[in-house]
């Protein structure tokens, strides 16, 4: 059936009586990282099993179905069982069973699936009493882990596409992009630039056809949250991205989405379908006159495609190469047109403040950011996940109360913040409210939000060579300092956790970093050496220890790894000389063993192979 | 009038593209390795950068001047990243300067001097790790050692040749210029125009130099050498020896070439002349009997290759006549050997000309025979400048002496040949003699304006209105042929130049950065015209001489053999490209990083070469394929959709025998001898 605005209200009657029509559903979380786990063998339990014994269920199909991420991955699959407010955490198809006998028909909880508070080892039964979940803030992410994405109508039934209906039915372009402005919303993706300023721009650039693009080449390591929010609810990305194109006067949009991210292609797919079919895109939209039309665009996977410009030239069929801006793409964008272009986040973010208005919005947050955001938790971190919280919560609540702190008792050392193009904050930042201007003080980033926590047993050295690897091999070699200079800052950096480095190259490496911060031409290259420049700040003396002393403090740089053997531990049984690839452990049986430091590679299996802990690693 | 502050001076501005170009009216220049005013701003280099405050480092070549807008081009931040550009540059660029072609007139170099370069902390690959260099044709070399990845050969190619040879491949510091997939350029499209070379700031891509090979010519005492000069390189030399672009140094050309050893020194002209002759008559005859019109005119050798290549429906349209370097080449083999009682094979014909694709010409297969070449070498305007330089000679101070006769001889019409639009004027004022007996009473012909690439004429000869499209740079040229093969431009004499501006923007001119020193040459010919005695080729007396003793008139049977060719297609692949019917079966194998760790790549290939050997190769598409979702039975593959686990590489042949071969078992099984079964 085709909605129009004025029977959208119906629709959402409808689909809300058939929801509570089933008191009880089974949902199975169907994020990456849940599936990775088993949810898809979970669902097909909860199938087979329903399916053989449906006599204590209604047999309405709404009442087992899949969902996005719920955020609680580390203790996926996760199943809830909504309408009586239980989560279970890492479901095994084995459980399924228990799951259908004793809650489904007797009501009871499965207490061993709960979730155990640690701090107080209470058993927590619904989301709220979970720690991890209750601290949070889920806006953009509210409908994650309670619809079905390839259900438009379980959207419909939470409010879905009510925000739509209110600016088609009551709101000209000027509003909306004042509503918007006035939220204080800012740009997801990493820049944070006013997001309603931008509708505005485009809005009144002068053109007769205009786009909306949707970033979703999300690439940074450990960030994923555009990928939960597009697997989790694909509806209200597509409905923030209708919201727009009305804003500015587009007719046209394009969904730029990784072809790494399979399911949300999928799903995103599915949902474009879903709401063409229902009116809610394509001509005519909700009985207005109002025309949007929507594609997927697969990236190949290059990270600098985030970047806007070289986006636009790779839907263009072009290589993925940034251009120099100005022009802006709100003036000459995709294929030379005007182009509103927002991260997916971004636009999650706009139904809900339509909706709600822009001071519901605006109360959350700080002064210059407002609203919530999300973050992709990694790491050592005991729950890793994905997280929504008020802009201006400390990093110390993020990381110990949702995170739950280091995991195994470790120390904590540092955070990455905005991957590859953040930086590396410490114990003394613990207390940093994130936002932008307060990350960016620090010499990190909100990015777009993936947040790797390390402990002391990470080198810091070996981090930042690792995140210039990476945006080295990714640069796209258009620019000189981005091309030249990251492999020269990595080459330096091989050169420091090979053992070879000089306090000459770190002043190299300093000097170079200023110079592509200053001179690349676009983001990638302008914060490549941002990891760089915040370890310079805050680790000097690892960087130091690594040059000067010829130590690496937290013992990861095999270049400095020596081995030896405790002459009156060993009982001469040659296991070690036996396991040793590089023939370097000599002796004679029952005499104690010696290593040769040069042939030795530093690979440790002589240290795993010693039955009396003989050998040991020394710094 | 809108007005920026400039290093602390007020600079107004109107209609200037970028800060770059206000600061060089201001009187600064920056420095520029990937920006060329008449190419697309790249901003990739970044030795323009300014200083714009709290704004940042801008490049200027990509910022439009804004009202109020205040900016520093030598400020320390600027200058920290200039110079670290140029560090990094160095870094990675072949830096064996002394033995480098562009030595003396490389940006690279140039700057790394300005700007204080003076140490390179970084390793060098290219000491180590050369890549190799692309020598294998006849007119340009290509160093990827030495290129420092402007890209303004990239943007010259596609923008103004729309020859998309060269491009961008790989990511990171593994990025080249190149043509697609390693290739080189004797084995793609590539027509040896060289304008890439004209834009190329060091000695990555230059124009083969035969200056040796004549200089040991020049002293072989068995060797004859003839010269011929090209009209452009007369208005293009001097800008090598301080003088301005379009003065007319012919004189002294004669003069040096004479001191270094040759025997005669003739005039490409002379043969442009010829050149009119043949082909105003050709014209004329089309014309007449209306048929393979428009004529396309084909002294451009880059543009006969792009026609061979791209265009091979318009080779009947083509001119059979030969260039004039060409017909001089044969002229001199032909008759001058035997006047002069030479065998051609001692004879060598040198043409000093403003073209890289020149070089490839002389060598067609169709302009040698045996072991003897009509042209033996073709050397450029730089490489003749270079060449005087070795012999010593204070050029300027040269007096000037006249070019050798008869083949000297040259009317204004031959000598306009060297810009756009030169050839098509020419034609004309020789082919109204014809029909009308009376000289044209005006040029058609003016000098084009800079950077104008297309132009259309009406010129009306007794009675009969003749429409002329003038057209320079391949890309304007492409364009103009889809109109004319749409058949919404029925012209009847088209002129196509391949390079910019015509011969005087060849690639063997001296460098230009700016279209005024193109303009100024072509104004130079313009002016060598106007003050010619006689200015119509049929007035070259030498010429008329040549047909009374040789080829008895235009056209004839021994015009034909020493004047005219034959053109054939070089496409690759004709008739187009169908694609085959659609496979009836789709082989799905998941390469992401699970099933790619549990062997889905062994896998697919194993499917790979089973579908091979059973022939069905064609019938089946195998394709690699991203997650399926079931990363713990990896690895996984799907046949016509349908998911099957565990596929490691042992089981590849029995998934091919249980999932795949049945299915086109089936068919020969059913239908092996039922005709006309629908089962089919």
């Amino acid at each position: 059936m085709i909605a129009t605005i004025d029977t959208l209200d119906e629709l959402r009657a409808d689909a809300c009586a058939a929801r509570e029509a089933v008191p009880v559903r089974v949902l199975v979380c169907a994020g990456t990282g849940c599936v990775a786990n088993g949810a898809l063998e979970v669902l097909e339990a909860f199938r087979t099993h329903l399916g053989h014994d449906a006599v204590a269920l209604q047999k309405e199909p709404a009442n087992l179905g899949h969902t996005g991420c719920h955020g609680f991955c580390e203790r996926g699959p996760l199943v809830r069982i909504a309408g009586m407010n239980i989560l279970y955490t890492r479901v095994r198809p084995d459980d399924v069973p228990e799951i259908v006998e004793t809650t489904l028909k007797q009501g009871r909880v499965v207490d061993r699936l709960l979730y155990t508070d640690p701090a107080t080892g209470k058993k927590c039964t619904g989301e709220k009493e979970i720690p991890f979940y209750a601290r949070q803030t889920r806006t953009s992410l509210a409908n994650c882990g309670h619809v079905n994405p390839d259900d438009i109508n379980d959207y419909i039934a939470r409010d879905g596409y009510a925000a739509l209906a209110k600016v088609l039915r009551a709101m000209s372009p000027e509003d909306v992009c004042r509503e918007v402005t006035e939220s204080g919303l800012r740009g997801r993706g990493g820049g944070g630039f006013p997001t309603g300023r931008k509708w505005d721009l485009v809005r009144k650039a002068v053109g007769e056809k205009k786009y909306v693009i949707v970033n979703g080449d999300e690439g940074d390591p450990g960030a994923f949250m555009d990928r939960s929010l597009m697997e989790g609810d694909p509806h209200a990305v597509l409905e923030g991205m209708a919201i727009a194109a009305y804003a500015v006067g587009a007719n046209e949009g394009v969904i730029y989405v990784r072809a790494e991210y399979p399911l949300a292609v999928a799903r995103i797919r599915t949902a474009i379908r879903q709401a063409n079919e229902a009116g809610m895109l394509g001509e005519e939209i909700l009985g207005t006159d109002f025309t949007f039309h929507v594609r997927v665009k697969e990236g190949a996977g290059a990270f600098v495609c985030g970047e806007e410009t070289a986006l636009m030239a790779s839907i263009e069929g072009q290589r993925g190469m940034p251009r120099s801006k100005p022009p802006f793409p709100a003036n000459s964008g995709l294929f030379g047109k005007p182009t509103l272009i927002n991260n997916v986040e971004t636009f999650g973010n706009v139904p809900a403040i339509l909706r709600n208005g822009a001071a519901w919005f605006a109360a959350m947050g700080t002064a210059t950011g407002k609203g919530t955001k999300t973050f992709a938790i990694t790491g050592e971190v005991v729950n890793t996940g994905l997280i929504e919280v008020p802009m201006g919560t400390t990093l110390r609540e993020v990381i110990y109360d949702i995170g739950g702190g280091i995991r195994g008792g470790k120390k904590f050392k540092a955070v990455q913040i905005g991957g590859p193009s953040g930086g590396c904050l410490t114990e003394e930042h613990l207390d940093l409210p994130l936002d932008y201007d307060s990350l960016l003080a620090a010499g990190a980033m909100v990015g777009s939000g993936g947040l790797v926590v390390m402990n002391e047993d990470t080198c810091i050295v070996e981090v930042a060579r690792f995140f210039m690897h990476f945006t080295q091999s990714e640069s796209c070699g258009k620019c000189t300092l981005c091309r030249e200079g990251t492999r020269r800052m990595l080459q330096t950096l091989e050169k420091i956790v090979a053992g070879l480095g000089t306090e000459e190259d770190l002043e190299t490496l300093q000097e170079l970093a200023v110079a592509v911060m200053d001179g690349s031409l676009c983001g990638l290259g302008k914060t490549a050496p941002k990891p760089v420049i915040s370890t310079l700040k805050y680790f000097m003396d690892e960087y130091r220890a690594h040059v000067v002393e010829k130590r690496c403090p937290a013992k990861v740089c095999q270049a400095f790894k020596r081995y030896v053997i405790h002459p009156d531990a060993c009982k001469g049984c040659s296991k070690c000389s036996r396991v040793c690839p590089a023939g370097a452990i000599t002796g004679k049986i029952k005499e104690p063993f010696t290593i040769n430091a040069e042939s030795c590679v530093r690979c440790g299996a002589c240290v795993a192979s010693c039955p009396f802990h003989a050998i040991e690693e020394v710094a | 009038m809108p007005r920026m502050i400039i290093d602390g001076r007020p600079v107004d501005f109107t209609d200037e593209p970028n800060i770059l170009e206000v600061a060089r009216k201001a009187g600064i220049t920056l420095p520029t390795l990937c920006y060329q005013a008449h190419l697309s701003p790249f901003g990739a280099c970044r030795m323009c950068v300014v200083d714009a405050g709290k704004r940042g480092v801008l490049t200027s070549c990509t910022t439009p001047p804004e009202d109020g807008l205040s900016i520093e081009t030598n400020s320390e931040r600027v200058r920290r990243v200039r110079k670290m550009a140029l560090e990094l540059l160095l870094a990675a660029h072949d830096r064996n300067c002394l033995t480098c072609g562009k030595s003396g007139s490389c940006k690279l170099q140039d700057y790394s001097e300005r700007y204080g370069v003076d140490q390179v902390r970084f390793f060098n690959p290219t000491d180590e790790d050369r890549k190799p260099i692309d020598d294998g044709n006849p007119a340009l070399v290509r160093d990827p050692n030495k290129c420092i990845l402007c890209g303004n050969c990239v943007r010259m190619c596609n923008e103004h040749q729309g020859m998309h040879i060269l491009d961008f491949s790989w990511r990171g510091s593994q990025v080249e210029v190149g043509p697609a997939f390693g290739k080189q350029l004797d084995e793609v499209d590539c027509i040896y125009c060289g304008q890439c070379a004209t834009v190329c700031p060091t000695g990555a891509i230059m124009v083969r130099s035969e200056a040796d090979v004549v200089t040991r010519a020049l002293q072989d005492p068995r060797k004859t050498v003839v010269f011929q000069i090209a009209p452009a390189v007369r208005v293009g030399l001097g800008e090598l020896f301080g003088l301005d672009a379009g003065v007319n140094v012919e004189g002294k050309i004669a003069t040096a070439l004479r001191r270094m050893g040759a025997e005669r020194v003739f005039d490409t002209n002379f043969a442009a002349d010829l050149t009119i002759m043949e082909e105003a008559t050709e014209f004329l005859r089309r014309l007449q009997d209306g048929e393979r019109l428009p004529i396309f005119t084909s002294c451009c050798p880059a543009w006969v290759k792009t026609a061979e290549q791209s265009y091979p429906e318009l080779l009947p349209n083509l001119s059979s006549c030969r260039s004039p370097q060409q017909m001089f080449g044969s002229v001199m083999k032909k008759y001058f050997a035997e006047e002069e009682g030479t065998d051609p094979a001692d004879l060598y014909v040198v043409s000093v000309m403003p073209c890289a694709a020149k070089k490839f010409e002389a060598r067609r297969p169709e302009f040698r025979h045996g072991e003897v070449r009509d042209v033996d070498a073709v050397i450029t305007t730089q490489e003749l400048a270079r060449m005087i330089r070795a012999y010593g000679l204070d050029f300027k101070e040269l007096p000037d002496e006249a070019f050798d006769q008869p083949y000297g001889e040259y009317t204004g019409a031959a000598v306009i040949f060297g810009a756009t639009g030169g050839v098509a004027e020419a034609a004309l004022r020789t082919a109204y003699k014809k029909l009308t007996g009376e000289e044209l009473a005006r040029d058609i012909w003016q000098t084009a304006a800079p950077g104008e690439t297309t132009r259309e004429a009406v010129v009306e000869i007794a009675g009969t209105e003749v429409r002329i499209a003038i057209v320079n740079s391949l890309g304007a040229a492409a364009e103009l042929i889809e109109k004319v093969n749409a058949g919404g431009k029925p012209y009847h004499l088209v002129e196509v130049m391949a390079c910019p501006g015509g011969c005087v923007g060849g690639a063997g001119q001296p460098p230009h950065d700016t279209l005024v020193r193109r303009a100024q040459r072509a104004r130079g010919l313009a002016s060598i015209d106007k003050d010619c005695k006689f200015r119509q080729s049929h007035a070259n007396a030498a010429v008329q001489e040549l047909y009374a003793r040789h080829l008895a008139e235009p056209n004839s049977h021994a015009a034909h053999e020493a004047l005219h060719t034959e053109y054939s297609s070089r496409r690759r692949i004709e008739g187009g490209i169908t694609l085959a019917e659609g496979n009836r079966l789709t082989v799905e194998v998941c390469v992401g990083t699970c099933c790619f760790q549990q062997g889905a790549y062994d896998t697919m290939r194993k499917l790979g070469k089973l579908l091979r050997d059973h022939e069905l190769d064609g019938d089946v598409e195998l394709r690699a394929t991203f997650c399926f979702e079931q990363c713990g039975q990896g690895p996984n593959i799907a046949v016509n959709g349908e998911i099957i686990d565990n596929a490691v590489p042992d089981r590849a042949e029995e998934i091919f025998r249980k999932e795949i071969l049945p299915v086109f078992e089936e068919k020969s099984e059913g239908c092996a001898s039922c005709a006309g079964c629908t089962c089919k």
